[in-house]
């Protein structure tokens, strides 16, 4: 479980993180949502010890990430940021591969590559695991991405927009994967989305941020609801239910 | 192409490698040498070939590292003032004690390897420009503005000469005795080998370091010691060998990837076979004398280099 308490976080004196407090429901997704700036990805980074706080806790099982070693926190928690402009050759089996270093240190069992071939195959990526990573498009880059995270084979997964880059299909096929692996792996997953109706139709639990500080916190069917999303975003989003889901129509 | 072919083409430029000179001396001769014979193997072609051998090596590694931890393909020792630094090293070691030992020698300069790559690196993370091209450049910028330093100094005291025959790499003046500082390269390499998967992971950058629990600083760290001490130990011996740290890994990235636990044994052999072939030409185009190696190195690196760069491109498209 993880559990924030009174984080602050400031660049250049002025708050971006703003004393928030929130406790992440297991085995669940949950999505931050929000306008640009609104510290989600911030957030995000510190919940997974990639940026320092300027003050409060971070609690993961019960014990502050400072105090946990980095290494068993890497079997723990994984992240997954929005910019991976990284300028290497590797291969998609390569790169899914080194999802497997916190537990391997780089020797791979064969255990280790079972868990890669199954990441691999979990992404629809198994035509392309021979492939460069710098022959392949944005949209298969980020699915190779995943599929490393997936081999991390973390209680918890982080993960930056995900759906940056993607096409429709390829977003939906990405957030199915993610619910499959919170219903059959009991993962705990935490995402920062832009697209209300992609959080709306697959998350249990949304939190919404604005400057720095929660304004909304709660279950989907609480949150997606036009006079709070409105009072989010600061623009009118009427809800419609298609089909069980609630849609936001703010388009015109 | 498979290690072992690298392997083979290594044995074969070994072997020509050493039966060329000027005292006459073939295979054939292996089991009936003359004494002149024997101690032009012993005294002078053996050490030429090893010293030719790890040299080439330690370059081709260092670059590698290097180029792998700035995540840039055009950064290696020479662009990046780490040889630049470490001549000044020397030339200060000289000049402060004035009969310095080798192994001063090599920890002042070490030290001012050290200092010059971490401040470029610190360079690095503060230029917002981050174009490929422009990163060299601002290396190379940055190695002359210490060389001016180095060139200053030396003609205050008069050392020039000494410092111009450092500035190119000769593997003409190799005699048993004055190479063995080269060997403190070859541990080294065997401790990049063993931590080849970390510099990959730490390539791909802080943040994938931090989220697979990788201590990105000190694995960044380890590899740029390792870059200074052995680019160090190989200007002291033989003198800085442009390009080869840049060519060679580029090669080698082209076909086999960024992998370095794939990567590093073909830059190794590549590094070795690319410089003794080098060695070879630079002793039989105006034989019975030979041309400095930095100057063959340079002529068919940066010729390889810009037909890499144009193909790369048509790679990728």
């Amino acid at each position: 479980m993880i559990e924030v308490r009174n984080v602050t976080k400031m660049y250049g004196g002025k708050p971006v993180i703003d004393n928030v407090s929130l406790t992440i429901p297991e085995r669940k997704i949950t999505s931050f949502i929000g306008p640009n700036g609104a510290g989600k990805s911030t957030l995000l980074s510190i919940i997974s010890r990639l940026l320092e706080k300027n003050s409060g806790t971070v609690m993961i099982d019960g014990k502050d990430i400072s105090a946990w070693n980095t290494r068993d926190l890497a079997r723990k928690i994984s992240i997954l940021k929005q910019s991976n402009h990284i300028n290497m050759r590797l291969t998609v089996r390569e790169l899914v591969s080194f999802g497997r270093f916190p537990y391997s240190q780089g020797k791979l069992s064969k255990e280790d590559w079972t868990y890669v071939d199954e990441a691999i195959a979990y992404m629809e990526l198994t035509d392309l695991k021979d492939r460069f990573l710098d022959q392949l498009s944005g949209g298969q880059n980020q699915r190779a991405y995943i599929a490393m995270i997936i081999a991390q084979n973390t209680d918890v997964i982080l993960l930056d927009e995900p759906l940056n880059n993607l096409d429709m299909k390829h977003s939906v096929q990405i957030m199915k994967v993610l619910r499959r692996l919170v219903e059959e792996l009991g993962k705990t997953v935490v995402i920062v989305i832009h697209d209300i109706n992609f959080a709306s139709c697959y998350s249990d639990n949304i939190v919404a941020l604005k400057d720095g500080r929660i304004v909304q916190e709660g279950t989907t069917e609480q949150i997606i609801d036009g006079t709070i999303l409105e009072s989010i975003y600061e623009m009118p989003i009427p809800i419609e239910v298609i089909d069980g889901n609630r849609i936001g129509v703010y388009f015109k | 192409m498979k290690a072992w072919h690298l392997v083979v083409i290594l044995v074969i430029l070994s072997v020509t490698s050493l039966f060329i000179g000027v005292t006459d001396l073939t295979i054939f001769d292996l089991f009936s040498m003359t004494e002149k014979q024997a101690q032009a193997l012993t005294i002078a072609r053996i050490p030429r070939l090893i010293s030719l051998v790890v040299a080439g090596t330690s370059m081709s590694v260092a670059g590698l590292i290097m180029q792998q931890l700035s995540r840039n393909k055009f950064v290696s020792p020479t662009t990046a003032g780490t040889d630049d630094s470490a001549k000044l090293g020397i030339l200060v070691a000289m000049l402060m004690f004035s009969s310095a030992t080798t192994m001063e020698k090599m920890l002042i300069a070490f030290i001012f390897a050290i200092a010059g790559t971490l401040l470029f690196m610190q360079l690095l993370e503060r230029i917002k420009f981050k174009d490929a091209i422009f990163i060299p450049l601002v290396g190379l910028m940055f190695g002359n503005i210490i060389n001016s330093l180095t060139t200053f100094f030396a003609y205050k005291n008069d050392l020039i000469q000494n410092v111009t025959s450092w500035l190119q790499g000769s593997f003409s003046s190799v005699m048993a005795g004055n190479y063995e500082l080269i060997y403190i390269s070859v541990p080294l390499l065997v401790i990049a080998y063993m931590y080849a998967n970390k510099f990959t992971i730490a390539g791909m950058g802080e943040e994938f370091s931090v989220n697979l629990g990788l201590n990105h600083k000190r694995i960044v760290n380890l590899g740029l010691v390792i870059v200074a001490l052995v680019s160090v130990v190989v200007i002291l011996s033989v003198g800085v060998i442009p390009f080869l740290g840049l060519v060679v890994p580029n090669i080698v990235s082209l076909y086999m990837g960024d992998n370095l636990r794939k990567s590093l044994i073909h830059t190794a052999l590549l590094g070795a076979n690319f410089l003794l072939a080098c060695d070879i030409i630079s002793r039989i185009i105006i034989f019975p004398y030979e041309i400095p190696i930095a100057l063959t190195v340079g002529v068919i690196g940066s010729i390889l280099f810009l037909y890499l760069l144009m193909r790369r491109r048509a790679y990728e498209s």
